[in-house]
Protein backbone atom coordinates (compact mmCIF):
# COMPACT_ATOMS: atom_id res chain seq x y z
CA UNK A 1 0.00 0.00 0.00
CA UNK A 2 0.90 3.33 -0.71
CA UNK A 3 1.35 5.82 2.05
CA UNK A 4 -0.07 9.16 0.93
CA UNK A 5 1.99 11.82 2.32
CA UNK A 6 0.11 14.81 2.65
CA UNK A 7 1.51 17.16 5.42
CA UNK A 8 2.50 20.75 6.01
CA UNK A 9 5.65 20.30 3.92
CA UNK A 10 4.50 18.76 1.04
CA UNK A 11 1.89 21.61 0.52
CA UNK A 12 4.37 24.55 0.76
CA UNK A 13 7.14 22.53 -1.00
CA UNK A 14 6.08 24.74 -4.28
CA UNK A 15 5.18 28.15 -3.09
CA UNK A 16 6.27 28.24 0.94
CA UNK A 17 9.62 27.14 0.51
CA UNK A 18 10.53 30.30 -1.30
CA UNK A 19 8.98 32.37 1.28
CA UNK A 20 10.98 30.50 3.90
CA UNK A 21 14.33 32.26 4.10
CA UNK A 22 15.56 30.19 6.92
CA UNK A 23 17.53 27.26 6.52
CA UNK A 24 15.19 24.66 7.86
CA UNK A 25 17.79 21.41 7.99
CA UNK A 26 21.14 21.90 8.93
CA UNK A 27 22.42 19.00 10.18
CA UNK A 28 25.66 18.23 8.51
CA UNK A 29 26.76 22.21 7.06
CA UNK A 30 30.85 20.97 8.15
CA UNK A 31 30.22 18.29 5.97
CA UNK A 32 28.88 19.13 3.11
CA UNK A 33 30.99 22.10 2.67
CA UNK A 34 33.82 21.61 -0.07
CA UNK A 35 37.15 21.06 1.81
CA UNK A 36 39.10 24.33 1.05
CA UNK A 37 42.97 25.17 1.20
CA UNK A 38 43.11 25.92 4.51
CA UNK A 39 41.24 22.82 5.66
CA UNK A 40 38.01 22.47 7.60
CA UNK A 41 36.09 25.14 8.51
CA UNK A 42 34.68 25.82 11.83
CA UNK A 43 30.80 25.32 12.77
CA UNK A 44 29.13 28.55 14.14
CA UNK A 45 26.81 28.96 16.48
CA UNK A 46 23.34 28.52 15.17
CA UNK A 47 20.80 31.88 15.78
CA UNK A 48 18.79 30.80 18.96
CA UNK A 49 21.03 27.82 19.51
CA UNK A 50 21.86 29.12 22.98
CA UNK A 51 18.26 29.51 24.33
CA UNK A 52 17.23 27.53 27.29
CA UNK A 53 20.51 26.83 27.87
CA UNK A 54 21.45 25.65 31.64
CA UNK A 55 25.23 25.17 32.48
CA UNK A 56 26.86 22.40 33.23
CA UNK A 57 24.14 19.62 32.94
CA UNK A 58 24.73 16.42 34.42
CA UNK A 59 26.75 13.70 32.19
CA UNK A 60 23.96 10.93 31.55
CA UNK A 61 23.75 7.65 30.56
CA UNK A 62 20.22 8.81 28.65
CA UNK A 63 17.36 11.69 29.49
CA UNK A 64 14.83 10.95 31.12
CA UNK A 65 13.09 7.37 29.34
CA UNK A 66 14.71 7.57 26.13
CA UNK A 67 13.14 6.32 22.72
CA UNK A 68 14.85 8.97 20.73
CA UNK A 69 18.53 9.29 19.92
CA UNK A 70 20.36 12.21 19.35
CA UNK A 71 24.17 11.62 17.51
CA UNK A 72 26.62 13.04 16.23
CA UNK A 73 30.27 14.13 15.62
CA UNK A 74 33.00 16.40 17.53
CA UNK A 75 36.06 17.19 14.64
CA UNK A 76 38.93 19.80 14.88
CA UNK A 77 38.69 22.60 12.64
CA UNK A 78 41.45 22.46 9.78
CA UNK A 79 42.69 18.77 10.03
CA UNK A 80 39.46 17.66 10.69
CA UNK A 81 40.51 15.13 13.08
CA UNK A 82 38.33 13.72 15.21
CA UNK A 83 37.87 14.92 19.08
CA UNK A 84 37.78 12.19 21.80
CA UNK A 85 36.22 12.88 25.48
CA UNK A 86 34.58 15.91 24.32
CA UNK A 87 31.49 16.76 26.28
CA UNK A 88 28.45 17.54 24.50
CA UNK A 89 25.22 19.30 26.32
CA UNK A 90 22.10 18.04 24.73
CA UNK A 91 18.18 19.67 25.51
CA UNK A 92 14.69 20.29 23.70
CA UNK A 93 11.27 20.24 24.49
CA UNK A 94 10.34 16.37 24.71
CA UNK A 95 7.28 14.57 25.98
CA UNK A 96 9.20 14.24 29.25
CA UNK A 97 8.84 18.35 30.03
CA UNK A 98 9.56 21.58 28.32
CA UNK A 99 13.33 23.02 27.66
CA UNK A 100 13.58 24.90 30.12
CA UNK A 101 13.57 22.76 32.65
CA UNK A 102 16.41 20.47 34.55
CA UNK A 103 14.97 17.22 33.36
CA UNK A 104 15.23 17.96 29.53
CA UNK A 105 18.63 18.64 29.90
CA UNK A 106 21.84 16.18 29.97
CA UNK A 107 25.49 15.72 28.46
CA UNK A 108 27.54 12.87 27.02
CA UNK A 109 31.03 12.60 25.82
CA UNK A 110 32.32 11.77 22.47
CA UNK A 111 34.53 8.10 21.60
CA UNK A 112 38.08 8.17 20.79
CA UNK A 113 36.47 8.30 16.80
CA UNK A 114 35.09 11.89 18.10
CA UNK A 115 31.39 10.79 17.64
CA UNK A 116 28.56 11.10 20.58
CA UNK A 117 25.51 9.56 21.12
CA UNK A 118 22.68 9.88 23.49
CA UNK A 119 19.34 8.51 23.97
CA UNK A 120 16.60 10.90 24.98
CA UNK A 121 12.93 11.57 25.38
CA UNK A 122 11.05 11.90 21.99
CA UNK A 123 11.02 15.35 20.47
CA UNK A 124 8.06 17.43 19.90
CA UNK A 125 8.04 20.95 17.87
CA UNK A 126 8.43 23.57 20.00
CA UNK A 127 7.68 27.20 18.83
CA UNK A 128 6.79 26.24 15.45
CA UNK A 129 9.31 23.63 14.92
CA UNK A 130 10.51 19.95 16.33
CA UNK A 131 14.49 21.06 17.18
CA UNK A 132 17.23 19.81 19.68
CA UNK A 133 19.78 22.46 20.96
CA UNK A 134 23.52 21.24 21.61
CA UNK A 135 26.00 22.62 23.12
CA UNK A 136 30.21 22.49 23.21
CA UNK A 137 31.17 24.97 26.52
CA UNK A 138 33.79 23.22 27.77
CA UNK A 139 36.26 25.88 27.13
CA UNK A 140 39.51 24.41 25.60
CA UNK A 141 37.85 25.18 21.95
CA UNK A 142 35.37 28.25 21.22
CA UNK A 143 31.59 27.41 22.53
CA UNK A 144 29.63 26.98 19.96
CA UNK A 145 25.56 26.36 20.26
CA UNK A 146 23.72 24.25 17.55
CA UNK A 147 19.94 24.27 16.54
CA UNK A 148 19.14 21.43 14.50
CA UNK A 149 15.65 21.02 13.24
CA UNK A 150 14.00 17.49 12.15
CA UNK A 151 12.80 16.56 8.89
CA UNK A 152 9.30 15.84 10.14
CA UNK A 153 8.29 15.63 13.83
CA UNK A 154 7.29 12.06 13.51
CA UNK A 155 11.45 11.18 13.30
CA UNK A 156 13.06 9.05 15.83
CA UNK A 157 16.56 10.42 15.71
CA UNK A 158 18.45 13.57 14.80
CA UNK A 159 22.34 14.31 13.77
CA UNK A 160 24.39 17.60 14.23
CA UNK A 161 28.04 17.86 14.03
CA UNK A 162 30.68 20.16 15.82
CA UNK A 163 34.20 21.65 14.07
CA UNK A 164 35.65 23.25 17.02
CA UNK A 165 37.99 26.05 16.90
CA UNK A 166 41.32 26.64 19.84
CA UNK A 167 39.34 29.20 22.20
CA UNK B 1 -31.86 40.12 2.56
CA UNK B 2 -33.33 39.02 5.97
CA UNK B 3 -32.12 36.35 8.17
CA UNK B 4 -34.69 34.17 6.43
CA UNK B 5 -32.64 34.14 2.91
CA UNK B 6 -30.69 30.95 2.15
CA UNK B 7 -27.96 32.86 0.60
CA UNK B 8 -27.64 34.82 4.25
CA UNK B 9 -27.42 31.60 6.35
CA UNK B 10 -25.25 29.95 3.65
CA UNK B 11 -22.52 32.59 4.31
CA UNK B 12 -23.03 32.67 7.86
CA UNK B 13 -22.82 28.77 8.11
CA UNK B 14 -19.55 29.17 5.77
CA UNK B 15 -17.54 31.75 8.23
CA UNK B 16 -18.51 29.97 10.60
CA UNK B 17 -17.20 26.44 9.04
CA UNK B 18 -13.98 28.45 7.81
CA UNK B 19 -13.50 29.77 11.33
CA UNK B 20 -14.55 26.97 13.84
CA UNK B 21 -13.19 23.67 11.86
CA UNK B 22 -9.56 24.73 12.59
CA UNK B 23 -9.85 25.65 15.80
CA UNK B 24 -11.73 22.36 16.75
CA UNK B 25 -8.90 20.82 15.05
CA UNK B 26 -6.24 22.39 16.70
CA UNK B 27 -8.07 21.65 19.86
CA UNK B 28 -8.07 17.42 19.24
CA UNK B 29 -3.88 17.85 18.13
CA UNK B 30 -1.97 15.57 20.65
CA UNK B 31 0.81 18.06 20.78
CA UNK B 32 -1.12 20.05 23.59
CA UNK B 33 -0.51 16.84 25.78
CA UNK B 34 2.88 18.27 26.35
CA UNK B 35 2.33 21.90 26.61
CA UNK B 36 1.43 24.17 29.73
CA UNK B 37 -1.34 26.12 29.97
CA UNK B 38 -0.62 28.87 29.17
CA UNK B 39 1.48 27.49 25.78
CA UNK B 40 -1.88 26.41 24.88
CA UNK B 41 -3.92 29.96 25.34
CA UNK B 42 -1.11 31.61 23.45
CA UNK B 43 -1.53 29.14 20.50
CA UNK B 44 -5.18 29.60 20.25
CA UNK B 45 -5.08 33.31 20.82
CA UNK B 46 -3.00 33.21 17.39
CA UNK B 47 -5.54 30.79 16.27
CA UNK B 48 -8.61 32.99 16.85
CA UNK B 49 -6.42 36.27 15.65
CA UNK B 50 -6.46 34.66 12.63
CA UNK B 51 -9.92 33.88 12.18
CA UNK B 52 -10.61 37.31 13.45
CA UNK B 53 -8.56 38.61 10.13
CA UNK B 54 -10.88 36.56 7.96
CA UNK B 55 -14.22 38.51 9.29
CA UNK B 56 -12.34 41.52 8.74
CA UNK B 57 -12.77 41.89 4.67
CA UNK B 58 -16.30 39.98 4.94
CA UNK B 59 -17.33 43.05 7.55
CA UNK B 60 -15.85 46.00 5.87
CA UNK B 61 -17.33 44.86 2.09
CA UNK B 62 -20.74 43.81 3.35
CA UNK B 63 -20.62 40.80 2.82
CA UNK B 64 -22.32 39.61 5.55
CA UNK B 65 -25.74 40.23 5.24
CA UNK B 66 -28.10 41.23 6.97
CA UNK B 67 -26.29 43.70 8.67
CA UNK B 68 -26.08 47.21 7.17
CA UNK B 69 -23.18 49.00 5.83
CA UNK B 70 -22.97 51.05 8.94
CA UNK B 71 -23.14 47.99 11.74
CA UNK B 72 -21.09 45.70 9.75
CA UNK B 73 -18.10 48.74 10.01
CA UNK B 74 -19.01 48.86 13.75
CA UNK B 75 -18.63 45.41 13.81
CA UNK B 76 -15.33 45.74 11.95
CA UNK B 77 -14.19 48.17 14.43
CA UNK B 78 -14.55 46.09 17.60
CA UNK B 79 -13.25 43.09 15.83
CA UNK B 80 -10.19 45.46 15.05
CA UNK B 81 -9.89 45.50 19.15
CA UNK B 82 -10.76 42.02 19.52
CA UNK B 83 -7.33 41.44 16.90
CA UNK B 84 -4.65 43.91 19.06
CA UNK B 85 -5.93 41.99 22.03
CA UNK B 86 -5.66 38.45 20.37
CA UNK B 87 -2.70 39.04 19.45
CA UNK B 88 -1.45 40.39 22.41
CA UNK B 89 -2.24 37.09 24.63
CA UNK B 90 -0.69 35.40 21.64
CA UNK B 91 2.87 37.45 22.21
CA UNK B 92 2.85 37.61 26.03
CA UNK B 93 1.77 34.16 26.34
CA UNK B 94 4.75 32.81 24.35
CA UNK B 95 6.97 35.34 25.78
CA UNK B 96 6.15 33.43 29.75
CA UNK B 97 6.42 30.38 28.08
CA UNK B 98 9.93 30.92 26.27
CA UNK B 99 11.37 34.31 26.88
CA UNK B 100 14.89 34.25 24.97
CA UNK B 101 12.35 32.76 21.75
CA UNK B 102 10.35 35.41 22.07
CA UNK B 103 12.73 37.71 22.45
CA UNK B 104 15.12 36.61 19.31
CA UNK B 105 11.24 37.08 17.01
CA UNK B 106 10.38 39.99 18.75
CA UNK B 107 14.48 41.52 17.70
CA UNK B 108 14.09 39.53 14.32
CA UNK B 109 17.21 37.41 15.31
CA UNK B 110 14.91 34.29 15.34
CA UNK B 111 15.85 31.24 13.27
CA UNK B 112 12.37 30.15 12.53
CA UNK B 113 11.42 31.93 9.10
CA UNK B 114 7.70 32.15 10.20
CA UNK B 115 8.80 35.05 13.09
CA UNK B 116 9.63 37.44 10.71
CA UNK B 117 6.36 37.27 8.83
CA UNK B 118 3.95 37.59 12.54
CA UNK B 119 6.20 40.36 14.11
CA UNK B 120 5.77 42.31 11.22
CA UNK B 121 1.81 41.31 11.17
CA UNK B 122 1.80 42.02 14.59
CA UNK B 123 3.08 46.06 13.96
CA UNK B 124 1.00 46.46 11.29
CA UNK B 125 -2.13 45.55 13.54
CA UNK B 126 -0.81 47.46 16.08
CA UNK B 127 -0.54 50.39 14.28
CA UNK B 128 -4.03 50.34 12.50
CA UNK B 129 -5.18 49.98 15.84
CA UNK B 130 -3.85 52.65 17.26
CA UNK B 131 -4.60 54.79 14.09
CA UNK B 132 -7.95 53.72 14.04
CA UNK B 133 -8.47 54.83 17.36
CA UNK B 134 -6.91 58.69 16.85
CA UNK B 135 -8.53 58.77 13.55
CA UNK B 136 -11.35 61.19 15.20
CA UNK B 137 -9.00 63.26 17.11
CA UNK B 138 -6.25 63.55 13.73
CA UNK B 139 -9.66 64.34 11.42
CA UNK B 140 -8.28 62.04 9.21
CA UNK B 141 -10.58 62.30 5.66
CA UNK B 142 -11.61 58.70 4.59
CA UNK B 143 -9.50 59.35 1.91
CA UNK B 144 -6.38 59.41 3.77
CA UNK B 145 -7.63 56.79 6.55
CA UNK B 146 -7.73 54.16 3.49
CA UNK B 147 -4.33 55.02 2.17
CA UNK B 148 -2.88 54.49 5.69
CA UNK B 149 -5.13 51.29 6.35
CA UNK B 150 -5.00 49.36 3.16
CA UNK B 151 -1.10 48.67 2.78
CA UNK B 152 -1.07 47.94 6.60
CA UNK B 153 -4.37 45.68 5.92
CA UNK B 154 -2.17 43.95 3.03
CA UNK B 155 1.15 43.40 5.36
CA UNK B 156 -1.07 41.95 8.32
CA UNK B 157 -2.88 39.68 5.71
CA UNK B 158 0.08 38.56 3.99
CA UNK B 159 2.34 38.28 7.18
CA UNK B 160 -0.39 36.61 9.31
CA UNK B 161 -1.10 33.82 6.59
CA UNK B 162 2.97 32.75 5.70
CA UNK B 163 3.62 32.80 9.34
CA UNK B 164 0.86 30.42 10.22
CA UNK B 165 1.21 27.90 7.18
CA UNK B 166 5.41 27.58 7.86
CA UNK B 167 4.06 26.91 11.88
CA UNK B 168 4.82 23.36 12.64
CA UNK B 169 2.08 23.53 15.44
CA UNK B 170 -1.36 22.29 16.61
CA UNK B 171 -3.22 23.63 13.65
CA UNK B 172 -4.10 20.72 11.22
CA UNK B 173 -2.78 21.38 7.96
CA UNK B 174 -5.70 20.90 5.24
CA UNK B 175 -7.87 23.04 7.63
CA UNK B 176 -5.31 25.39 7.95
CA UNK B 177 -4.15 26.26 4.53
CA UNK B 178 -8.08 26.38 3.46
CA UNK B 179 -8.81 29.32 6.17
CA UNK B 180 -5.41 30.73 4.99
CA UNK B 181 -7.10 31.06 1.37
CA UNK B 182 -10.06 32.65 2.38
CA UNK B 183 -8.05 35.43 4.46
CA UNK B 184 -6.50 36.09 0.88
CA UNK B 185 -9.24 35.72 -1.00
CA UNK B 186 -11.79 38.05 0.97
CA UNK B 187 -8.98 40.77 1.47
CA UNK B 188 -7.94 40.44 -2.83
CA UNK B 189 -12.32 41.03 -3.34
CA UNK B 190 -12.93 43.53 -0.54
CA UNK B 191 -10.24 45.94 -2.38
CA UNK B 192 -11.10 44.52 -5.69
CA UNK B 193 -15.46 45.43 -4.97
CA UNK B 194 -14.16 49.02 -3.15
CA UNK B 195 -11.88 49.92 -5.92
CA UNK B 196 -9.37 50.91 -2.59
CA UNK B 197 -6.93 52.08 -5.12
CA UNK B 198 -9.30 54.53 -6.83
CA UNK B 199 -8.82 58.28 -5.49
CA UNK B 200 -12.22 59.49 -5.72
CA UNK B 201 -14.51 56.48 -4.71
CA UNK B 202 -16.10 56.07 -1.45
CA UNK B 203 -16.68 53.34 0.68
CA UNK B 204 -20.49 52.47 1.14
CA UNK B 205 -21.98 54.33 3.54
CA UNK B 206 -19.55 57.28 3.64
CA UNK B 207 -20.72 61.05 3.42
CA UNK B 208 -19.71 62.48 0.07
Amino acid sequence: MTEVVFNRRSLLAAGGSVLATGVLVSGVPGLLLPARADGLAPTETMSGGANNYRKGAAIVDRIGKGGFWMSGTVRRAGDGAPLAGQRIQIWAHTVEGQEHEPQSHGATLTDKDGKFRLEMPQIIPIFGQPHCHLAYDSGEFKTVFLRPVMRSAKETSLEAHFVLQPA
Amino acid sequence: MGWRSPRVILIWIALAVAIGVPIALAATSEQLAWRGPLYILAGFAGIIALGLVLAQPLLIGGYLAPLSAYRGRRAHHWIGGALVLAVAIHVAGLWITSPPDMIDALTYTSPTPFSPFGVTAMWAIFAVGLLASLRRRFELRPRTWRFIHMPLAIVIVVGSVVHCLLIEGTMETISKAALCVLVVAATAKVMIDLQVWRKRRTLRGEGP
